[in-house]
């Protein structure tokens, strides 16, 4: 049922301001068995991604003689939604897995490791809108995590339009009833834009005013990402003290 | 500067400028800037900045010194893993025995461990091993363990020092290939104490003073090791 | 397919000739073990287990419908299980194969032939509309015995759900006069005190979900499954990763409160004797007893 107001005074439903991202807890080398992970919170998402290889491609005719090529595959669990999902990939996961391994392409080496493959795989546990913005955030800290060389550290957050204002980081209600939908990667480094999708209307003026938001949102969740990586390390300080 | 632990640094981040430095391996340069491609350590020689990666699979170097298993037996040839993106391949030319067309499993089959020296890394990645020196050969015995291969440095130390306190203590065998994979034969205390040494460089790989550390625990626990 | 080296079944071998384990575990002691619950918010009832370094998380979710037509006074539950490749670099994307669909029906029947959940009392209408219980098992973490863990999780997934009556009364799948037939058949008191509130419509118009509170699935005390697996004549309990890729046999053996024996299942290839399972089973009466201890404490009992 919509509500009847999504924003009122600048106050969105969960109490956030236009330009408040959700509550984002990141943590890299989770998982035993891959060769990097990531375990990413993001308002109500909860997403795992691991990363294994480089590996050589199989079977053969899938390889590329000149470099990796790079397989993300988005998955969400059947219990991850309100209404139980049947499992196993369905067409958007396809597309979504799709854009993913394109934008995280650009910032692998891939040139080091001909004929491989850089396998990401992206698991949603309990999805709340923005689910390929935060296994994109994820997936990047997998592969760092995994040694992976890289150019950049790619990041993903989306804006939107709600009653007419835009705004960063849809929640679930404004996912649902709001007017558009931009999700965005970059790499932010050099501002290279990676991925990049829009439903609903805005206008030109507006779409600039989304981009700019959404960008700046993707420039705060970098730095978590980065210190979550480095986390890792520094835990070895303690150990000694 | 009084450092607990070394420099890591992220990809993407910024090392220095082409003005000053020059950039060595694991970096790679953008409009005059050096930036980093792995996770891994800062190092400088002279002006050269490099990054030693802290993870990562095993990228094979021709003359590096590896641990592999036998993955198939071919008609002349046989398939290895040596932990790097690709399997290797053994030519039977490169084996010490007189192996006939098609019997080549007589002498290694799937499941074999060997003690192997990389020959050759082609543009396309393609590797090859070999088995012709005294030092290698087809391993018994003992065990096989599997480290990130970029703590391998930290586990052989400096000249060596920190693999022999470990051989010296453990009273063990321990061969260490450069691929991440160490074969240790002994008394079971002795290997015991093998895994708590490494385990120990594993987790403060990045730390100063470790050789001491690891050595203070090596002579704690030996008088375990019969 | 990760090749293992021969070399390491001879030393696990040699090791456990010599009483010993290579994490130096006695040979029917568990790894340990973590149980946390409700960690999916859009999962009706959620579990995530890890045994040493593997890790499984078990989603339960539910929805009403239909019964099977050979058992329409029973409601349904579904097993399903997942070798994601996120837990090992062996797995493959794609439907599940056989170890997976092997993992799913073990965990099922355990749950299932077990009668830990009372399906009986999941029926509103006989024939029509029964609750149906989807247990989905994702592993996350491939370290060795994800028997033990699925079935765990699934089962501290299943105590801690919460049946879904308000999403099912607001989407209209759940009406009044359906809460009071089920409570004919179950005498469930819960179920009463929800529809007899003076208040219940507006509860429904006007979405005040927090005010009902909770109805757990009916649900009696569970079996607990322990795994071994025998290398070389010699078995040990909660196989590593190694073990278990060295195993010749695998046996799984579920027991309950009395001591009694609820479900078995061996696989592999190799055999057991009569000694070794007997072996078996009282290493799962002694282990049973202490997991089912620690899912005690972690469902807040």
């Amino acid at each position: 049922m919509k509500p009847e107001k999504l924003i009122v005074d600048g106050r969105r439903l969960d109490g956030r301001g236009p330009s408040d991202l959700r509550k984002i807890k990141i943590e890299a080398g989770v998982l035993h068995r891959a060769d990097g992970s990531c375990y990413l919170e993001w308002g109500g998402n909860k997403v795992f991604a691991a990363v294994y290889g480089p590996r050589e491609a199989v079977p053969r005719h899938i390889q590329n003689p000149l470099r990796a090529i790079v397989n993300a595959r988005y998955n969400m669990a059947a219990f991850s939604v309100e209404d139980r999902k049947r499992p196993g990939p369905d067409r958007r996961s396809v597309e979504i897995s799709k854009v993913i391994s394109e934008a995280l392409q650009r910032c692998i080496l891939t040139e080091q490791f001909p004929r491989a493959s850089v396998d990401v795989c992206i698991e949603v546990l309990d999805a709340e809108a923005g689910t390929r913005c935060a296994g994109l955030t994820a997936a990047a800290v997998a592969l760092v995590d995994a040694g992976i060389p890289m150019r950049d550290i790619p990041v993903a957050c989306a804006a939107g339009k709600i009653d007419g204002q835009v705004v960063v980081d849809l929640g679930k209600e404004e996912d649902n009833f709001g007017q558009a939908d931009l999700p965005i990667a970059i790499a932010p480094r050099t501002g290279e834009v990676l991925l990049l999708q829009m439903d609903g209307h805005l206008t030109v003026e507006e779409f600039n005013r989304a981009f700019d938001m959404a960008v700046e949102g993707c420039c705060k969740v970098s730095e978590i990402q980065k210190k979550a990586i480095m986390q890792r390390y520094h835990t070895v300080d303690e150990v000694i003290e | 500067m009084d450092q607990k632990t070394r420099h890591v640094v992220i990809p993407s981040e910024c090392l220095g400028d082409t003005g000053n430095s020059r950039a060595g391996r694991g970096t790679f340069i953008d409009h005059g800037k050096i930036y980093s491609e792995h996770l891994g350590i800062l190092t400088q020689e002279g002006n050269i900045l490099q990054v030693v990666p802290l993870k990562g699979r095993y990228n094979p170097i021709p003359g590096d010194f590896v641990i592999a298993i036998v993955l198939e037996a071919m008609q002349s040839s046989w398939l290895v893993d040596i932990n790097a993106p690709y399997p290797a391949v053994l030519h039977v030319n490169e084996a010490p025995w007189e192996v006939e067309f098609g019997d080549t499993a007589k002498y290694l089959n799937t499941g074999d461990s060997l003690l192997a020296r990389v020959l050759s890394v082609d543009e396309s990645k393609k590797l090859q091993i070999t088995l012709n020196d005294r030092n290698l050969y087809k391993i018994k015995g003992g065990n096989i363990i599997e480290v990130d291969p970029s703590i391998v440095p930290r586990i052989i130390g400096k000249k060596g020092s920190m693999i022999a306190n470990i051989k010296k203590y453990s009273r063990c065998r321990i061969f260490v290939g450069q691929n991440g994979r160490i074969w240790i034969d002994g008394p079971v205390d002795g290997i015991e104490l093998v895994l708590l040494a490494i385990n120990k460089i594993e987790s403060e790989a990045i730390s100063y003073g470790l050789t001491d550390r690891v050595e203070g625990l090596l002579r704690e626990h030996a008088k375990d090791v019969r | 397919m990760t090749v293992i080296p021969l070399l390491k079944k001879e030393y696990v071998t040699k090791l456990a000739e010599d009483g010993k384990r290579v994490d130096g575990r006695a040979f029917d002691a568990y790894r340990p073990i973590s149980i946390e619950t409700n960690c999916v918010n859009k999962a009706e009832g959620s579990a995530r287990v890890k045994i040493g370094n593997t890790q499984v998380i078990v989603g339960v979710k539910m929805d009403l419908g239909e019964p099977f037509s050979d058992t329409p006074d029973c409601g349904v539950l579904s097993t399903a299980a997942e070798l994601i490749p996120l837990a090992s670099p062996d797995f493959e994307a794609g439907p599940p194969q056989r170890d997976a669909i092997e993992l799913a029906r073990v965990v099922d029947r355990g749950v299932r032939e077990s009668e830990v959940v009372d399906i009986h009392k999941m029926v509103i209408t006989h024939g029509e509309k029964v609750w149906i219980v989807f247990i989905d098992i994702h592993i996350l973490d491939y370290d060795g015995n994800l028997f033990d863990a699925a079935s765990l999780g699934a089962l501290a997934a299943l105590l801690t759900t919460k049946i879904p009556i308000f999403r099912m009364m607001e989407s209209g799948a759940l009406e009044k006069k359906d809460l009071e037939a089920w409570y004919e058949r179950t005498h469930i008191e819960e179920i009463r005190e929800i529809y007899s509130r003076p208040d219940f419509d507006e509860i429904v118009a006007k979405k005040k979900k927090g005010i009902i509170k909770d109805i757990r699935l009916p649900m009696t005390e569970p079996p607990i499954s322990c795994t071994a697996v025998k290398i070389s004549n010699i078995v040990f309990f909660d196989p590593s990763l190694d073990e278990e890729e060295l195993a010749d046999a695998r046996l799984t053996v579920a027991t309950d409160t009395n001591g009694d024996i609820r479900a078995m299942q061996k696989g592999l290839a190799g055999s057991f004797t009569k000694e070794e399972i007997q072996g078996v089973i009282q290493g799962a009466l002694d282990n049973g007893r202490t997991i089912r201890q620690k899912l005690s404490e972690s469902i807040g009992k």
